[in-house]
């Protein structure tokens, strides 16, 4: 399993795994487009694609959202929080 | 946002005056949402599509009449949310704040509710009378998602009509209600969301900060929120507005919370997740849907290129095999024919006369309007793969290689309509966000081998090249690609330092194409082209044929003539003659022109005979040069036309024409002394 389950990058989460967003690191123009798709902390989100390079997709709030790497890099996600 | 005079609403000019006074409604929804798709259905062809002023932004405007009364809507943009992120945005909400449309209809969709209904949560801010259309029943019940509008419209405090657009259902109703909103019979009480409460506190600050200073239309709660959620344009507005001690402490109090925006946007999806947990019923999630499935191979990095190749082959052998007999076919059939008849009918008139029109007029213009079956079936086909929804796809897997220019895969769709014509292709830069990546696309957009240039390819290359002419052309379209990524990344570097926007783009389900909206969409982008043929190009068709008539009916002693040899020793660095130099600039005003102006050069319209003539006259390094350089040559002028439209710049306008000039000569002059080196 992987080393931490706290503050990982969303780039780094696996295909089918569920993650809750915690933190966006990039700046409020490309935080408030992901947060008009549904993005934003504290929101499940499931990988739905991710072949480790290249742009991936995830599932939020019943919506397919393409994201590239760098975007998907710079949303902070925490594993298995139940909440 | 921006003074209200500054966006009047223009009529229609078509709308007969009466139909001013008319009552306007518009519609507002998400991407996706079947917007367009109701918008089709009310007004089908009493529609016009223009921009909104001063922008590059679709406007579309129609009306329909409903038991004897006519009615206006206007189409707002498709927008995720109303805060400053694009021009789209600043439109729809400027529009609903300062035209005060009767009714806006906001569209959302029953089985996408979470998502669709934030764009109704912003809306709701706005104090304008909404209804919302529950569309896309349909998918819902597919997805086995139970959703009760009448729970939903308590919840809301709106009235909610359920529909299902593509298939025309719940239409009827849809107007009914907005009748009784408009006859005063429906009492609405929205109750629009608060924000996360550990920041209600700093709201009501702010709001008690700006009260007496918010100018005219804008509602004082809605500007206050706007500055919390770090708006750029409301901020612009306010601070022209406000005594500059009080936008200090406006600026001091946002200053400690510039993540605000984050619990704006929370406090909406709480208030949707009320309305959905008291209106949707949703199922065990265990079945994979359609889109999952096919998106296993469609959005796969390597089986999803191989698709899009198919595809694309698909699309151009379909456009080809069906649009060029036709074209020939009215070439011979309609514009030879025609330019003949108009030659006898002018027998008595002075010759420069029967010249200007069989030539100048129908050849050019009727040689270019040839092409619209070509375009038509490539429009229809582009048309369909957007409505199913795999655009979305090609974009996602191409993002890899788009990055290559500092570009990202939404870049990927208007180069692809470049294939058909490279002006929709500029126009459709407009998917793109962020502008120093739109204008990169506009600049490369040009070296996309569009039809007519592929046209010129079939004629000469099988002159010289015989069986091997398919592979010339294909080496001819890698070589535009190839020429197309390594400018396009030479340019990111030097010109747009290497800036890169964000890649974020829903992936909207798949569907069931509809096919008023395919027709629409071609009627649209195939009227623009013709209108374009009616102007532009009859202008500068006249214009040349002048400079090949002037001064004395000669063609080998004309102003076009003089110009060629005077250039001549450029076209000499790519082993042109005069002859071919100017075909290359006679195809300035479409690409086709190279060829019958070759025709006039060579006295010999007949275009079989021209074929054979060519080929004794030039060599094959000649040819394979004049072919590369076509290819890569100034974009036509309807495109040049268009691009300045598009950057609203003339310096952009002619660094596109400079660049595409510098490429062009270059890969010609060196494809021309490779091929002599190989001893063609």
């Amino acid at each position: 399993m992987p080393k931490s389950n706290h503050a990982i990058p969303l780039a780094e989460i696996h295909p089918g795994e569920e993650v809750v967003v915690r933190e966006f690191r990039a700046g409020r123009a490309v935080g408030s487009r992901l947060a008009s798709l549904g993005l934003t902390p504290g929101v499940r989100v499931n990988m739905t694609q991710n072949y480790g390079r290249g742009p991936l997709i995830v599932t939020v709030r019943g919506t397919r959202v393409a994201l590239g790497r760098g975007e998907a890099a710079k949303i902070i996600v925490e594993r298995g929080a139940d909440e | 946002m921006s003074d209200c005079h500054d966006t009047p609403v223009q009529t229609d000019s078509r709308l007969s005056v009466k139909d001013v006074n008319a009552p306007l409604i518009a519609l507002a929804g998400q991407p996706n949402m079947g917007k367009s798709t109701l918008f089709n259905l009310l007004t089908g062809l009493n529609q016009h599509v223009g921009n909104w002023p001063g922008k590059t932004v679709e406007r579309r405007e129609g009306h329909f009449n409903l038991d004897g009364r006519t009615f206006r809507l206007v189409d707002l943009p498709g927008t995720y949310s109303l805060t400053a992120n694009s021009p789209e945005e600043v439109i729809a909400r400027e529009f609903i704040l300062c035209e005060q449309p009767s009714v806006v209809v906001a569209v959302v969709s029953a089985a996408n509710l979470e998502r669709s209904l934030y764009l109704v949560a912003e809306l709701a801010a706005l104090d304008a009378p909404l209804v919302v259309a529950l569309n896309m029943m349909d998918v819902a019940a597919q997805e086995g998602l139970h959703v009760e509008p009448q729970v939903l419209e308590a919840a809301l405090g709106l009235p909610v009509v359920p529909m299902t657009a593509s298939r025309a259902e719940g239409v009827r109703e849809l107007l009914g209600v907005v009748q009784e909103v408009l006859n005063g019979k429906r009492t609405l009480g929205p109750r629009p969301p608060e924000v996360r409460a550990d920041h209600r506190e700093v709201l009501e600050k702010i709001e008690g900060l700006v009260a007496a200073y918010v100018p005219a239309p804008y509602p004082q709660s809605w500007v206050a929120l706007k500055l919390l959620e770090g708006d750029t344009e409301v901020a612009r507005t306010m601070q022209a507005a406000l005594p500059s001690e009080i936008w200090e402490s406006v600026q001091a109090v946002l200053r400690q919370h510039d993540d605000a925006f984050l619990a704006v946007a929370s406090g909406r999806y709480e208030w949707i997740g009320r309305m959905l947990r008291a209106a949707v019923t949703r199922p065990r999630i265990g079945q994979i849907g359609l889109t999952e499935r096919l998106d296993r191979w469609a959005a796969h990095p390597l089986w999803g290129l191989f698709i899009l190749a198919g595809i694309l082959g698909l699309v151009f052998g379909l456009t080809f095999t069906l649009g060029t007999p036709l074209q020939k076919w009215l070439d011979g059939q309609i514009v030879v024919p025609l330019a003949g008849l108009a030659a006898e009918g002018l027998a008595g008139a002075p010759s420069w006369l029967r010249g200007l029109v069989s030539n100048g007029l129908i050849g050019g213009v009727g040689s270019v309007l040839t092409f619209l079956p070509i375009l038509v079936v490539f429009f229809a086909a582009f048309a369909l793969l957007e409505d199913v929804g795999y655009m979305a796809r090609a974009a996602y897997v191409m993002d890899n290689l788009m990055h290559l220019m500092g570009l990202h895969g939404k870049s990927f769709l208007p180069l692809f309509l470049g294939f058909g014509c490279n002006v929709p292709a500029i126009m459709g830069t407009r998917v793109i966000d962020s502008r120093p990546a739109r204008l990169l696309t506009i600049l490369i957009a040009p070296l996309v081998p569009c039809t007519a240039r592929m046209a010129v390819v079939a004629f000469i290359a099988p002159a010289f090249f015989g069986a091997n002419a398919i592979w010339v052309s294909w080496g001819l379209v890698l070589l535009s690609l190839l020429a197309l990524i390594s400018s396009g990344g030479l340019l990111n570097r030097v010109i747009f330092k290497g800036q890169r926007s964000a890649f974020i783009m829903e992936m909207p389900l798949y569907h069931i194409p509809n096919a008023r909206t395919i027709a629409l969409l071609v009627w649209q982008r195939s009227l623009s082209f013709v209108k374009k043929a009616g102007t532009t190009i009859l202008a500068m068709s006249l214009l040349v044929w002048v400079l090949s008539y002037l001064p004395d009916g000669n063609l080998n002693t004309s102003f076009l003539a003089r110009f060629g040899h005077f250039i001549e020793p450029v076209g000499r660095w790519m082993g042109l003659d005069w002859r071919l130099t100017v075909a290359l600039l006679a195809s300035f005003p479409a690409k086709e022109n190279a060829i019958a102006t070759l025709g006039v050069l060579f006295g010999n319209s007949h275009k079989a005979g021209l074929a054979g003539t060519l080929a004794a006259s030039f060599s094959t390094a000649s040819a394979l040069s004049f072919l590369v350089v076509t290819m890569l040559f100034i974009p036509c002028m309807a495109t040049v036309a268009v691009t300045k439209q598009e950057t609203n710049s003339w310096g952009w306008t002619l660094l596109s024409v400079f660049l595409l000039l510098a490429i062009s000569v270059a890969a010609g002059a060196g494809v021309y002394h490779l091929a002599v080196l190989l001893g063609l």
